[in-house]
């Protein structure tokens, strides 16, 4: 599968790794260079400097061929917007993104997007923990 | 009508100061506690301190009995979401975003948003109004139909100096709408009406006709043949 991940963070170098070892062709996006340190050496897919809001960039990270899109930046809005994008613009067939604010999540969830909300997933562990 | 603008930045205030002086009920919301506090001193507790994206704090301003919710904040994904949230969470009737990259208008458009304002390209066309070796600026885009209304400055080495309009092989679809002449009170143009250099011509055209309308105004041919070079 070829698959862009937009967010070089804790957890879109680690999902790049991941992916990568899994043998995808995979393609990360992020607004700052510094970031790609986290990738592991031995990482195959490409690495690009650019803002997943811009379509020009989307563009050169290879969208329009893309199977699936993962949005994992820091912002919640960013993410939701940089996924309708690729959803909705660039028809890629697989979108993810990634919302911390549980109540957005769900209304995003709700309009057809594929979401995931950390905040609410670590809470229900923790409670699992506490409570099993 | 009850309006929320969402962003206490310098637009967002002189936006809902102009919004209240026409009698609207107004409420800002704004993420910055210390930008808060000066619009309340200023223009009384208008604004609510708080993430205009959230749904808890739409639903603290009543965003469910309001009647538009214009969202101006320096960051389009924000605006993006407050908006959708407004619409979807709350079905708020109308829902303006102020956009800075102009390319997010289609997308906006595409993802539900009522109307986008985009500032960069306002600035710029404003900008190019100023510039007098412009040849063409666009005014107002009528999108729903396709067409443009533009200003063609008319240089004094153009064919079209000295004509009548109905000489002028002008691209079928396209209007004159006015004509401005330096020394004289804008008039609407007959086709009889005799275009000088320097006038300014307001014309009404679609996109792809645009460059055609150009070269007729502003270069240079022969009335048997109209095909123009630039």
């Amino acid at each position: 599968m070829k698959i862009v991940i937009m967010g070089c963070g804790r957890v879109g170098a680690r999902l790049a790794a991941l992916l990568d070892g899994d043998g995808h062709s995979v393609t990360l996006l992020d607004t700052d260079a510094y970031s790609f340190r986290r990738l592991p050496p031995d990482f195959k897919g490409t690495a690009l400097v650019g803002n997943g809001l811009d379509q020009e960039a989307l563009k050169r990270a290879g969208i329009e061929e893309a199977d699936a899109f993962v949005a994992v930046t820091q912002g919640d809005n960013r993410n939701v917007m940089a996924t309708q994008i690729a959803k909705r613009i660039f028809k890629v067939p697989k979108v993810v993104c990634r919302i911390y604010d549980p109540l957005r999540q769900e209304l995003y969830s709700n309009l057809g997007l594929e979401t995931l909300s950390p905040t609410t997933i670590f809470a229900q562990m923790l409670r699992e923990r506490l409570e099993g | 009508m009850y309006i929320i603008v969402v962003g206490g930045g310098r637009l967002g205030y002189y936006l809902s100061k102009a919004l209240l002086h026409e009698g609207h009920e107004v409420v800002i919301v704004e993420k910055n506690a210390s930008f808060c506090q000066i619009i309340n001193d200023e223009l009384g507790g208008v604004c609510v301190h708080g993430d205009g994206c959230e749904t808890v704090t739409l639903a603290e301003v009543g965003t469910s009995r309001a009647d538009m919710l214009i969202a101006v904040t320096g960051d389009d994904e924000d605006n993006l979401v407050a908006c959708q949230v407004a619409k979807h969470k709350f079905e708020v009737p109308r829902t303006i975003a102020r956009i800075r990259n102009p390319q997010n208008e289609i997308v906006f458009k595409e993802l539900g948003i009522d109307v986008t304002v985009s500032s960069t390209s306002v600035i710029l066309e404003h900008i190019q109004e100023e510039v007098p070796t412009h040849p063409l600026t666009h005014l107002l885009s009528i999108r729903d139909q396709g067409l443009e209304v533009v200003e063609i400055r008319i240089p004094a080495e153009s064919s079209a100096v000295g004509k009548r309009i109905k000489e002028l092989p002008l691209p079928m679809g396209t209007r004159l709408a006015l004509v401005i002449h330096q020394t004289q009170k804008p008039k609407v143009p007959s086709a009889d009406t005799t275009i000088r250099a320097e006038d300014r011509v307001i014309a009404i055209t679609s996109s792809e006709l645009e460059e055609e309308l150009r070269n007729t105004l502003r270069g240079t041919w022969t009335a048997t043949s109209p095909e123009t070079e630039g």
